[in-house]
């Protein structure tokens, strides 16, 4: 033990073996791995696929490295012919594009309004104390089980034209007289769409209200009931403020899974200008016309327009999620 | 054993400064117990002494070592938290190992001081349970015995009878006692808000007000010269009585103190002070009565036995000679105490 | 809900009724489609006209069928795993170390998992061509981690968050560096909250159909949901359903019986990562 004073001054030469410094040092090896394996699946091909929208690369290109930098062609361009004659092409322009942004808006749009309407009844529904209350809340788990692919054949199945059952029930209960191709015909393709969606989702968006509903104290209802206050009111004056963070946080997780919606829709509808997406348009760009250019630059609108809709949703919601604030 | 000294210690979070500039020496061997109301830093104080938080400004010695950049598990301390903090999924044994296992001590003497340290405390019939098969009081012992294990040259208690009901608090607090006279009086540092246990463990004590040292002492030291007016109230049951205005000029003083133990109740015209009983407290070993006697606040004084004075009645009210102190504006003491006239 | 009329009560358990029908009804009917054969697929009934097991002697004995169902659970298996144990750690310092910049990481994180798959598969496509891992499940294993990663080390890091400081604190007085505490002291109380984030996203890597139908190309590389979006009958027309119906319960019952088990964990993971996070 020494018996001299080992005043240091402050700042110390040498790694700082404080206790901080020791947990930050650890918390970089931590994350490093995560974050490069981060930046090798995510940020790197994102990157890449953005760069592909500026060349006009199609699915021989890529390889041989013979696909050249066009700027902003895929996206707008203007052209003038030799007659004169102004004309405009690309992804901007494009009828097939608007007309997948809008089905996907319309879908995304309506499917969620259902699904949380719909949830926020189911979920009042499984917060209510009765016998059975375990088997609801099993039964609500399996159209959320079952694979997206798999709901698109059951219901593909169930809504089809010739044999399927909801055509059989609907005629039976005298509300059509002729069987309807639900996924073929493009007015109701997307209604097919919405239903399988709705049901598939509507017990997730459930769940999530319920925890939402279950993080309410009793006390308040009580205090409400002495009161003598109708529990309608108490629906909307306690029940639903209180429940605001939680549903924002649902609505804004399934509108943003609504955007990119791609599964179903390719399995269930495949050729129906009715229910094409953002996502299928991209994807037939790619896959199937191999065209790389303009596929990607579709790829990269819908990811500029996801952004844009998170970032705008979180500052005007000033939804707290990460946890910081609470 | 080891020595402490803090220099000029400060911590800051961020803009807000918890402990602003605290010089304490805390002597080999002793008891020494940071007391203070919520929020002084007593807390703080002694996770910074532990390694648990950084240091912003000022130096702190162990033995003459400066340690500001040490981890908490070189530093040869031990801790109590206030919630136990044991580890659920071990056994009793096992939490009382684990810091020698981690240290790369051998089977055979990681048994034999757990097995010391679990006699001691008079839980070695409990080494193969599970924390949450105890009660509150024995997982206390654990807490305490997992930190004996560590053979720490400083013990450091957060609050530790803060979780525990009243009948237990009193007879953990003689325990704790007892070890602190068992183990050759290693150093230890004691975090507490109850001035009680301050005042029954303490070799001495610190007091805190708002991140800084209003005073360090012995118990008795502190009870008998405080050296402020936040010192004098906050130590001793019921808070010592403080008279200033009209009624403490006339001793030369802003405010004049005295407790409630030190004066003598006197038929009406024969004390320094006059009043009327407003309230009383009858606590079957003593009684409290509280008197207007025109100040700020009703005066406190106890009595023995069981109240014979009724309320509504006009008693006088005597300090004892020597027990009057005297306070500036700043609340510093004037020396010295006046005999009371 | 405290309506003691007879009507609500009669009212509730009817929307009760309905709710459970509506869920359950579309499963039992394609069980019972996979039992029927021949026309009695083409006639809808309640319960099976003509009891059969061919449908599912054509699945099983279909062309690479149970393979698909072993490159699944192969993918979905290391998938998670994989993004387990860098989520682990991950959340520790995202949870429990006080360092710059670890608000915007986590939002960085989040991000990622809500990118569009189309946005990186082009990307992606370049890069599995470039590793040389096209048509193999490496593929899937490598492109899976875009979104289980961010989603177990969101999750993780909830849990983590809940963690009593104390207990870790006791832990560094007693010696231990943070990845003895992550392992000795926090992996032990954390388990049930590794299965539940573990089975989530494997159901999530399991379901997964844009990356499976884009980066396989031969029938012994598929996974369980290309292999049932591309079951195709003898002639370009015709959808063989009993099969195809036959093949989607054989793929979903464990599932379910899974979901079942755990559902209360799930229900738990679900709502950790989505309302308290």
């Amino acid at each position: 033990m020494t018996t001299t004073v080992a005043a240091a001054p402050r700042g110390d030469v040498g790694q700082d073996r404080s206790l901080q410094a020791q947990r930050a040092r650890a918390a970089f090896w931590f994350l490093a791995p995560m974050l490069v394996m981060l930046i090798l699946v995510a940020a790197w091909p994102l990157f890449r696929s953005i760069s592909f929208s500026f060349t006009d690369a199609t699915a021989d290109t890529i390889f041989n490295g013979q696909s050249e930098w066009v700027g902003f062609a895929n996206y707008l361009e203007m052209r003038v012919r030799d007659s004169g004659e102004v004309r405009w092409r690309g992804v901007l322009v494009d009828p097939d594009w608007w007309n997948a942004v809008w089905n996907t808006v319309r879908f995304a749009f309506v499917s969620v309004a259902f699904e949380t309407v719909l949830g926020l009844l189911v979920a009042l529904v499984l917060n209510a104390e009765f016998k059975g209350r375990g088997i609801v809340r099993a039964a609500i788990l399996i159209p959320w089980a079952i694979p997206t692919i798999v709901s698109a054949r059951m219901w593909g199945w169930m809504l089809n034209d010739q044999f399927g059952v909801i055509n059989y029930m609907l005629q039976g209960m005298g509300i059509i007289d002729q069987p309807i191709a639900w996924t073929a015909r493009p007015d109701t393709a997307m209604i097919a769409v919405l239903i399988v969606d709705i049901w598939k989702t509507t017990p997730f968006m459930a769940l999530l209200i319920l925890a939402g509903l279950q993080m309410i104290p009793r006390d308040m209802y009580e205090a409400a009931r002495l009161d003598g206050v109708h529990p309608v009111r108490v629906f909307f004056k306690v029940t639903l403020p209180l429940l605001r963070p939680a549903l924002l946080v649902a609505v804004i997780f399934r509108i943003l899974d609504a955007l990119r919606i791609f599964d179903l829709i390719y399995v269930l509808t495949p050729r129906s200008e009715g229910t094409v997406t953002m996502s299928v348009l991209s994807y037939l760009q790619l896959q199937q016309f191999g065209d790389y250019g303009e596929g990607s630059a579709q790829s990269t609108l819908l990811f500029l327009i996801i952004t844009l809709f998170v970032t705008l949703y979180i500052w005007l919601g000033r939804v707290d999620l990460s946890g910081d604030r609470s | 054993m080891a020595n402490i000294q803090l220099k000029n210690v400060t911590k800051s979070y961020g803009a807000v400064t918890v402990i602003k500039g605290v010089d304490l020496d805390i002597r080999r061997g002793e008891f020494m117990v940071f007391v203070g109301p919520s929020g002084c830093g007593k807390s703080t104080l002694l996770r910074l002494i532990a390694g648990l938080e950084n240091i912003t400004t000022g130096d702190l010695f162990f033995d003459g070592q400066r340690v500001n950049n040490v981890v908490p598990s070189e530093r040869g301390i031990a801790m109590v938290f206030q919630s136990y903090a044991l580890y659920p999924h071990m056994k009793v044994y096992d939490n009382m190992a684990f810091g020698m296992k981690l240290a790369g001590a051998n089977p055979e003497e990681r048994d034999t001081r757990v097995r010391k340290a679990a006699k001691m405390l008079q839980i070695d019939h409990l080494l193969d349970r599970l924390p949450k098969q105890l009660s509150g009081g024995q997982r206390q012992r654990v807490a305490i015995g997992r930190a004996i294990t560590r053979d720490p040259k400083v013990f450091l208690f957060d609050e530790p009878l803060s979780n525990l009901d009243a009948a237990l608090r009193v007879a953990t607090r003689l325990e704790i006692a007892r070890l602190h006279h068992d183990m050759n009086s290693v150093t230890m540092i004691y975090v507490t808000h109850d001035q009680v246990e301050a005042m029954t463990l303490a070799d001495r004590i610190c007091v805190l007000r708002d991140g800084r040292v209003e005073q360090v002492g012995t118990p008795t030291e502190l009870y008998e010269r405080p050296n402020s007016t936040f010192v004098a109230t906050f130590i001793g049951s019921p808070k010592m009585n403080l008279i200033d205005g009209a009624l403490a000029a006339p001793h030369g003083a802003a405010t004049v103190g005295i407790r409630s133990e030190h004066m003598d109740v006197m038929p009406e015209g024969q004390g320094l002070w006059t009043g009327r009983v407003i309230h009383s407290e009858d606590l079957g070993s003593d009684n409290y009565l509280f008197v207007d006697i025109g100040s700020a606040e009703p005066v406190i004084v106890r009595q023995p036995g069981k109240a014979v004075i009724a309320d509504g009645a006009t008693v006088s009210l005597s300090p004892r000679p020597g027990m009057l102190h005297r306070f500036n504006a700043e609340g510093r003491p004037i020396q010295p105490a006046l005999a009371a006239e | 809900m405290s309506e003691s009329s007879p009507f609500w009560t009669a009212m509730f358990y009817l929307g009760v009724v309905l709710i459970v029908v509506i869920a359950v009804y579309p499963f039992y009917y394609a069980i019972v489609t996979s039992f029927e054969t021949g026309t009695a697929l083409f006639t809808p009934s309640l319960w099976p006209e003509n009891f059969s097991w061919t449908n599912y002697v054509a699945v099983f004995t279909g062309r690479n069928f149970l393979r698909s169902v072993a490159n699944s659970v192969l993918v979905a298996g290391v998938t998670v795993v994989a993004s387990l144990f860098f989520a682990v750690t991950a959340s520790y310092a995202l949870a429990r170390v006080r360092f710059r910049g670890r608000g915007p990481l986590l939002m960085m994180i989040l991000g990622v998992s809500m990118f569009p798959q189309i946005a990186v598969l082009s990307g992606l496509y370049e890069l599995v061509n470039w590793l040389g891992i096209y048509n193999t499940p490496v593929a899937l294993m490598l492109s899976y981690t875009i979104f289980t990663l961010p989603f177990t080390v969101w999750v993780l890091t909830t849990f983590m968050r809940d963690l009593p400081v104390e207990i870790e604190e006791a832990a560094i007085v007693d010696g231990a560096s943070p990845w003895v505490i992550i392992t000795q002291v926090f992996l032990p109380l954390l388990w049930p909250a590794l299965v539940t984030t573990g089975l989530l996203a494997f159901i999530g890597a399991w379901n997964e159909f844009l990356f499976a139908l884009t980066f396989t190309v031969s029938e012994t590389q598929r996974t369980v949901p290309v292999a049932i979006a591309l079951l195709s009958g003898a002639s370009q027309q015709e959808i063989p359903w009993g099969p195809i119906m036959a093949a989607s319960v054989v793929v979903t019952v464990p599932l379910i019986v899974l979901v079942l088990i755990f559902q209360r964990k799930i229900v738990a993971g679900l709502t950790a990562g989505g309302v308290k996070g």
